[in-house]
């Protein structure tokens, strides 16, 4: 076989399954531009022959989808903000100070990975009823301000930060903390922003748990709110597929703007363990 | 500064973060173990006084629970079926993206990554239109060439594999990104000495990329399982278990013990086999490695 019909073979089948892989979300965009029933029919249409964007006005007019996406977007803004500190700071403890077991402590926080997240949900979910905090946002809140995938993620990288710049500043006179912000926070900055997309995306996916601890279809995150709409509207696809779409395209947004940062942080993770 | 005082620091740093997952990972972990040997149910949610150690009764009443067993094995299912399946897929996406000879590579990557990212059950509801018997365009598409519409989501042979197709849409994307990285990190020199000797490209790659790609490999197969194992949000949204229990899950299936029907004690001890059997796995994966 020559190379040029390689090249082809191979182009080809990158295509159809680039094709295969795209189309559920060009019928998705496409259908949620078209009036009640107009994507039951067979067979199927493509592409609106009307177009309109009665779908996005029920979402926002009726079903108040406003509220479920600015829930959605403060909930997964507030987390990662929160979380980024809380676990760089261990991760900076972990990769630069001297303290007795913290190896054994680092080791058993990783194995303890494995650990599946289902099974806490039980005992925290009596534990916010106990505390009245179920159904508000720090029921989410509170279960993801840090976690032992983003201490571990911040420790790698912060080991790789000479020791010599945090001497320097402890002799010029630097407090502890300074130097967390002023060296460690911005030399830690490529892999602070891997670690907010992972975390930013995971909230903002995340179904299991909002849909255990929230009750209120006016606290519900997207997700959540999407599935109960499912319910209501399952001949409604025309107006599913809207609220798929706003649900998807803001993380499609955050993908697009940071992909650079979020692919490095999958292959390191891939690498490093 | 002395080494005391940095020993202060030190907790300081680790304080917040590691009370927080002590307080809300560990201490539910230790309560979910104990809550597993109880009758915690709706009953005794307000009265907590009336809860009583049982033993080993949930775990012996889930030997007997033919539904739990249903749900075992289409978990089991799921892993078995879907985790080669994802990533085979994503192997063969991966070598051939990382050939010389295509262009374009980064809109490739970037369309394979996309279900990755996209909330899941946001797609799960797409894929649930495209499976319409009779308006989905994926019985279309079969119809054009020539196969009978299939009941997708609504017949019990059809069910499970229909999540299954869409699970491995959704995540062939990321295990690609990290065989892609694997593939990088093997010396080019590898394979010149193999054209050398004659190799072609199938002895290439067997004899040096998946050899060279085992410990990738491994990492994959070991949170691909771990992700199928905790499969919940599709089967809740696609097919709620249906039908005939053909999708049940276990976690779907820990999920309405617990939190549909309060039966608590009874849930957490199916979380704990959950648990059991991801740990056991992931120990037999570690010993094939060190085996071979």
């Amino acid at each position: 076989m020559t190379t040029g019909i390689k090249k082809i073979i191979l182009t080809a089948i990158l295509l159809i399954a680039g094709i295969l892989t795209i189309t559920p979300f060009i019928w998705m965009v496409s259908a949620s531009f078209m009036y009640d029933g107009h994507a039951s029919v067979y067979p199927p249409r493509f592409f609106p022959d009307v177009f309109t964007l009665v779908q996005y006005e029920k979402l926002f007019s009726h079903l108040n989808i406003l509220r479920n996406f600015f829930n959605s977007l403060f909930l997964s803004c507030v987390i990662t903000i929160i979380s980024l500190f809380l676990n760089s700071m261990a991760g900076y403890a972990f990769a630069k100070f001297r303290f007795s077991k913290k190896d054994k402590i680092f080791k058993f926080l990783l194995s303890s990975m494995i650990i599946p997240a289902q099974v806490t949900m039980l005992p925290l979910f009596l534990l916010l009823k106990q505390l009245h905090l179920l159904n508000t946002y720090f029921a989410i809140i509170i279960p993801g301000l840090a976690n032992i995938f983003g201490i571990f993620l911040t420790r790698q990288y912060i080991y790789s930060i000479p020791d010599s710049l945090i001497e320097a500043a402890r002799i010029e006179g630097a407090s502890e903390f300074l130097i967390y912000r002023k060296i460690i926070l911005p030399l830690s900055a490529p892999i602070l922003t891997t670690l907010a997309i992972f975390t930013f995306l995971g909230v903002w996916n995340d179904f299991l748990w909002p849909l255990i601890s929230l009750t209120d279809s006016s606290m519900y995150t997207l997700p959540v709110a999407l599935a109960n709409l499912m319910g209501e509207h399952t001949k409604d696809p025309e107006l599913m597929m809207a609220g798929s779409v706003v649900t998807v395209i803001p993380v499609i947004i955050v993908f697009l703007a940071l992909q650079k940062y979020y692919i490095k942080g999958i292959m390191m993770s891939g690498i490093k363990g | 500064m002395n080494a005391k005082n940095l020993k202060y620091y030190a907790f300081m740093f680790l304080a917040p973060a590691l009370i927080s997952i002590f307080v809300f990972f560990f201490l539910p972990v230790i309560a979910s173990f104990l809550i597993s040997f109880t009758d915690f149910d709706i009953y005794s949610l307000n009265h907590p006084e009336r809860i009583r150690f049982t033993g080993f009764q949930n775990y012996s009443k889930l030997l007997n629970d033919p539904l739990f067993w249903k749900a075992l094995g289409n978990t089991f299912l799921y892993v078995i079926v879907a985790s080669p399946l994802s990533i085979l897929i994503s192997l063969i996406a991966a070598i051939s993206l990382n050939s010389k000879l295509v262009k374009f590579k980064s809109v490739f990557r970037l369309t394979f990554f996309m279900p990755v990212v996209t909330t899941l059950v946001a797609v799960a509801i797409v894929w649930r239109f495209i499976y319409h018997p009779r308006f989905g365009i994926l019985n279309y598409a079969l119809g054009l060439a020539g196969i009978e519409p299939l009941d997708w989501l609504g017949d019990p042979h059809y069910a499970l594999p229909a999540i299954i197709i869409m699970t491995v849409w959704k995540n062939f994307g990321y295990n690609m990104i990290i065989f892609i990285a694997g593939l990088q990190n093997i010396p080019d020199y590898l394979y010149e000495a193999a054209i050398l000797d004659g190799a072609n490209k199938f002895q290439q790659l067997r004899n040096i990329t998946i050899p060279m790609l085992a410990p990738t490999t491994l990492f994959i197969s070991i949170i691909t399982m771990i992700g199928f194992f905790q499969i919940f949000a599709e089967p809740y949204v696609m097919t709620q278990g249906g039908p005939l229990n053909s999708t049940l899950s276990i976690v779907l299936y820990m999920y309405r013990e617990g939190f549909r029907w309060w039966n608590m004690g009874y849930s957490a001890a199916i979380a704990f086999v959950l648990f059991f059997i991801i740990f056991v796995f992931t120990l037999i994966q570690f010993k094939i490695k060190r085996v071979t």
